[in-house]
């Protein structure tokens, strides 16, 4: 036998079915609300139709009137509950940062429409549902501020009296660049400066939250059940808030339904739940409804940006500067300070430009708070950008591939520290565009735009770009201590080879939709010479995965994936100490490949892996001082985050009567690095860009002067559906990065970062010529009818 | 997103189904294909305390051509029309606007009867029946009478049908010279902004949420009937309408839009 003849399977690169589907198409997988919980009590929130108001009294009579309704408690019964604690924000951004006491049920005051002001303990959902209906507040209104600059006008109603100002923080990233960054603009040929307007969006998951929190009042242990992200952070929180001793807390995210940010937070439910459990000593569930979770589960985006650049006469960009408003919300869940610090540093864009100023200010609002949604931070930087970099294009007069590749980062440039302080790890910008520019077909498109033009088209065609870089893998934990946040950025993983030779992976990372348990299947099966069925990957249970930092910030693979990728080479290592013990030869004279041992120039002398697994196992004749079983744990933190970067290309047709916009064609080229399986990779470029194509066109967060949320429902809250999806068309140019052994980058958010930009520069494109140079999102069929309009001098 | 508690009964016919509304009185509802009602339940803005199930009366699902008619059994669901040789025959315009309401889960269900009864506006099919000049079969404790679509809406989800009444039939002429139907949205699944149905070349025209009823478009049909181009007669379609203003749409885009989509679709249905 030849090692070519038993080359290992590549199971990595394949486009592999995933193993989470069977489960989850036949209806099998178990989510939140579908655990059976005998006796369990039920909790119905009371939430404020107050954007603002004094709690005058709480009248519970006809709630406890209906039949299975037990108790109605206000926020001053339940507040000894929670005593000194209080949900947790857990990246506080400036020593001066203001953070109001955030009670998971308000006791004085309602600072939102849907801050919980009372709950129902209920024997059935339907129960709670009804008393919480019937639950009558009296309300004394106070004035709100709803609109983000209104927060920071002279005289704003305060949101927090008590902390004498809107303004959350201010933090900046500057250096000592402000002298060279003003001497840019000075010296400037072209100067462009832009204002952009982020909308507040709703994550909208498929499956709302809910949490069961279940007692074991023998032993005092608690189990918190909830539909996160986050079972490993939440079990930690949960315990510093309640004072549960983290040896009786146990943490399980059962099947969990898409959560794109908004389930990795520490919410008041949880809170709630886990705490009423421990004094009632029963089960203590809630299940979120569609219109509740609109209000309150945190909502994304919510900025109002500024965004300056200094070119010269070629339109090389030399400065960029940048100031931010963002809305916090009414308090500060998780991580919302932290969310437009993670764009902070990317607001030039896949560009090489020297000189970088970013300032941004945060501020209160009577509104659900904001927290991470898809790519926090990084979509709003990207269409800052993007969209400034076609202004500067007319300005210059190039097209906007050509002001592109005058500015990018050149392929020769890497390691390329960039003038916010970030050392990009690889990347060949042009070549992606290039590409992409290929398979958009753009002359054509182009020359098809011109004929509209001339015929006087009422359907004008509109072609846009969005070039794109992100700082994915969160992340190296001295960069994250640097930044002030809470936690660090490592993973952890653990791999097992049972007797019978099947792996057993336990991994820190918690899907909730990415495809982690066939991905990391692959990884090991490939480094083992197994079959990927032969692996099984647990997860998302912290009794069974103790550590780990969870699913988030396109981190799972380049963070977790390494970890277990590691965690594999070591038991390798120990395997093959105990194979050249058994082939008696040293361990530098053996290689292994699929699945098997052997001491090179001697191919009959081998061992496969499944007769040292059970070796290992019944430790008969293991080198002297070696420890039976095959079995490794490896918690790694990065060195440095990744940078996934890429060209999209969208084409729309714009009916220039009706306003109307059809995404007729889109074409994405990214590099995430190596591609563990394409077929995953595809399903999170297709969702992304449709989620960043949502922003651009459908999605909306309405809130009337009153603070009301008046898009509560996916009726009014415009979710786009397959039938509004473009025809996707990708390709990818991976430039594997440095960072990590495999060279992988990370894709959970690269479609949402990049599709926004790419949308509304193909709108604004196709109307350029009757006058039309921004569109606010969404742009919807009136925005842009009135946006032609008013670019017509009023006329219709 | 939970309805409050109901009490549940299941029809056996007709005659049953109109019993046992005239047992429950006011807070009884008829339910069908239950797409407009169980959404209502479930926000809460309807909260009736039994519920009439009529969906399986199978005897109430037909379609039947004779005499220039096209009769049609309430409990039809929007996909039978949509599918139906005999409707694409003899009344393509209602098969191809079926096609259009909401998505394959909301055609499978909803009914055409259900549609009427709940006198939507926005809804699609009963601008359709009244572009189209139809009669509604209602019945009720007196027995069956005839109403003639013009006649039926009065109000926002309001009609001239009695409590403890009951669509049985709806009729639509079969036949009758071009037609189109323009319906604007921004979600294949979506009601319309917008919609515009034209029937008989030009002799019916209705307007979709344009205010509080489906509306005979009496402006535009006249321009037709004068001789006016397609252009002229659209001009007019929005005149003295008080249309809704909702988060897709202002007045002023709404009036825009049905100018814009009546010329489309009188040009459609062959109208120059
Ligand atoms: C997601 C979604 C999208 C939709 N999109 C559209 C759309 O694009 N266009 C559109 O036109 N519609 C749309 N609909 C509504 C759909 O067409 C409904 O099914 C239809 O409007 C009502 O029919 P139903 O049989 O479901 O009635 P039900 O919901 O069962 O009943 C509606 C009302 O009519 C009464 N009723 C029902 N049948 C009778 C009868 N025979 N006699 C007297 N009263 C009766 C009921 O008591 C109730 O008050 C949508 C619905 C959903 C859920």
């Amino acid at each position: 036998m030849t090692i070519t003849e038993d080359a290992p399977a590549a199971h990595v690169g394949s486009r592999r079915l995933r193993k989470e589907d069977p489960a989850l198409l036949t209806g099998e997988a178990r989510f939140i609300d579908d655990l059976a919980l005998p006796g369990a009590i039920w909790v119905g929130v009371v939430r404020s139709t107050e954007a603002h108001a004094n709690i005058v009294g709480i009248d519970g009579s006809a709630a406890l009137e209906i039949d299975g309704v037990n108790e109605v408690l206000s926020g001053a019964d339940l507040a000894p509950l929670w005593g000194e604690g209080a949900l947790p924000c857990a990246w506080p951004v400036t020593p001066d940062m203001k953070n109001p006491t955030h009670l998971p049920v308000a006791t004085t005051t309602a600072k939102y429409v849907g801050d919980a002001v009372a709950v129902v303990l209920a024997d059935s959902r339907y129960a709670a549902a009804d008393g919480a209906a019937a639950v009558v507040v009296d309300y004394e209104p106070l004035p709100a501020v709803v609109e983000i600059e209104d927060a920071v006008a002279d005289g704003a109603p305060l949101v927090h009296p008590d902390l004498e100002s809107n303004e959350c923080y201010t933090w900046g990233l500057w250096g000592d660049n402000a002298a060279a960054v003003d001497a840019a603009f000075a010296e400037a040929a072209h100067v462009v400066s832009e204002r952009y307007l982020q909308q507040r969006l709703i994550p909208a998951p498929m499956e709302p939250r809910g949490c069961a929190a279940v007692p074991s009042p023998a032993g005092g242990e608690l189990t918190l059940y909830s539909a996160t992200q986050i079972p490993h952070i939440l079990k930690v929180m949960t315990a510093v808030v309640l004072g549960i001793p983290e040896n009786k807390l146990r943490v399980v995210a059962p099947s969990v339904g898409g959560g794109f940010g908004c389930k990795l937070n520490v919410y008041a439910e949880e809170i709630l739940c886990s705490a009423l459990a421990m004094q009632r000593g029963a089960p203590v569930r809630w299940t979120e409804g569609r219109s509740e979770g609109a209000l309150s589960t945190i909502q994304g985006r919510g900025q109002v940006q500024h965004i300056e650049l200094a070119a010269d006469a070629d339109g090389k960009v030399q400065a960029v500067r940048v100031k931010l408003l963002a809305d916090m919300g009414a308090y500060l869940q998780l991580v919302t300070p932290g969310v437009p610090l993670l764009g902070g540093f990317l607001y030039h864009g896949c560009y090489d430009i020297p000189n970088y100023m970013f300032e941004c200010t945060s501020v209160f609002t009577n509104r659900t708070p904001t927290d991470a949604y898809r790519g926090a931070g990084r979509p709003e930087a990207t269409y800052a950008v993007e969209r400034a970099m076609d202004s500067l294009a007319v300005s210059v007069g190039v097209s906007p591939e050509e002001i592109r590749a005058r500015n990018f980062i050149g392929a020769d440039a890497f390691p390329y520290e960039s003038a916010a302080g970030l050392v990009f790890d690889s990347g060949d910008y042009q070549a992606v565009l290039d590409k992409a520019v290929a398979l958009a077909g753009l002359s054509e498109r182009r020359a098809d735009q011109a004929s509209r033009v001339a015929a006087g088209s009422s359907k004008r065609l509109g072609i846009g770009f969005s070039s794109y870089v992100e700082m994915c893998g969160l992340a190296p934990s001295r960069v994250l201590a640097s930044l002030d946040y809470g936690a660090g950025g490592w993973e952890a993983a653990t791999v097992r080879i049972s007797p019978t030779c099947k792996v057993q992976v336990v991994t820190g990372s918690t899907p909730h939709g990415q495809g982690h348990e066939t991905c990391w299947s692959m990884i090991v099966a490939d480094q083992l010479g197994v079959d990927p069925d032969d692996v099984e990957v647990l997860h998302s249970d912290t009794a069974v995965s103790p550590t780990g930092l969870d699913t988030y910030g396109s981190r799972s693979l380049a963070v977790g994936g390494t970890a277990v990728y590691m965690a594999t080479e070591k038991v390798i290592d120990k395997a093959r100490a105990i194979a050249a013990h058994q082939l008696e030869a040293s361990e530098e004279d053996l290689e292994f490949s699929g699945g098997t041992f052997r001491v090179r120039g001697t191919p009959e002398a081998e061992v496969p892996l499944a007769g040292i697994a059970f070796a290992a196992f019944t430790a008969h004749d293991l080198p002297d001082g070696m420890e039976p079983n095959l079995e490794a744990h490896v918690t790694y933190d990065p060195p440095n985050f990744t940078f996934p970067n890429g060209t999209h290309i969208a084409v729309v047709e714009v009916d220039t009567d009706t306003g109307n916009v059809d995404l007729v064609d889109y074409v994405a080229v990214d590099d995430c690095g190596v591609q563990i399986n394409p077929l995953v990779v595809e399903g999170q470029v297709h969702g992304g860009i449709l989620q960043g194509a949502a922003q651009a066109l459908y999605e909306d967060a309405v809130y009337n002067s009153d603070g009301q949320l008046v898009s509560t429902n996916l009726a009014d809250y415009l979710v786009p559906s397959a039938a509004e999806a473009p025809r996707f068309r990708l390709d990818s140019h991976a430039t594997p990065s440095p960072t990590n052994p495999m060279g992988v980058k990370g894709v959970g958010e690269a479609g949402t970062i990049a599709a926004a930009p790419a949308v509304i520069n193909a709108v604004v494109d196709a109307l350029r010529d009757l006058g039309v140079t921004d569109v606010d999102m969404p742009a919807s069929p009136q925005t842009v009818w009135k946006a032609i309009a008013d670019a017509q001098g009023g006329a219709s | 997103m939970i309805p409050a508690a109901f009490d549940y009964e299941v029809a056996e016919s007709a005659d049953h189904a109109i019993a046992l509304l005239a047992q429950h009185g006011d807070d009884a509802k008829l339910l069908a294909g239950g797409h407009s009602l169980i959404p209502m339940m479930r926000y809460r803005l309807a909260t009736p305390s039994v519920l009439v199930d009529v969906g399986r009366l199978d005897d109430l699902r037909y379609i039947r051509t004779g005499n220039g008619t096209v009769s049609i059994g309430a409990l039809t669901r929007h996909s039978e029309l949509e599918h139906s040789a005999e409707m694409a025959e003899a009344c393509p315009m209602l098969a191809s606007v079926a096609a259009l309401v909401g998505d394959p889960a909301v055609r499978h269900r909803g009914t055409l009867g259900g549609t009427l009864a709940h006198s939507d506006p926005a809804s699609d099919l009963p601008a359709a029946v009244l572009a189209l000049g139809g009669t509604i079969v209602a019945q009720g404790p007196g027995g069956s009478r005839e109403i003639a679509a013009t006649d039926f809406f009065t109000g926002y989800f309001e009609s001239v049908l009695a409590a403890d009444e009951m669509i049985t039939e709806v009729r639509v002429p079969a036949g009758g010279g071009g037609w189109n139907y323009q319906k604007f949205n921004r979600r294949a699944q979506d009601w319309a902004i917008v919609g515009v149905a034209v029937a008989g070349g030009g002799a019916g025209v209705s307007l979709v949420n344009m205010g509080s009823t489906p509306i005979r478009a009496s402006g535009v049909e006249a321009a037709v009937a004068g001789g006016a181009s397609a252009a002229e007669a659209a001009a007019v379609a929005a005149d003295g309408l008080e249309p809704p203003d909702d988060l897709n749409a202002d007045a002023e885009y709404r009036s825009h839009l049905a100018r814009v989509l009546t010329e489309r679709a009188l040009n459609a249905a062959g109208v120059a």
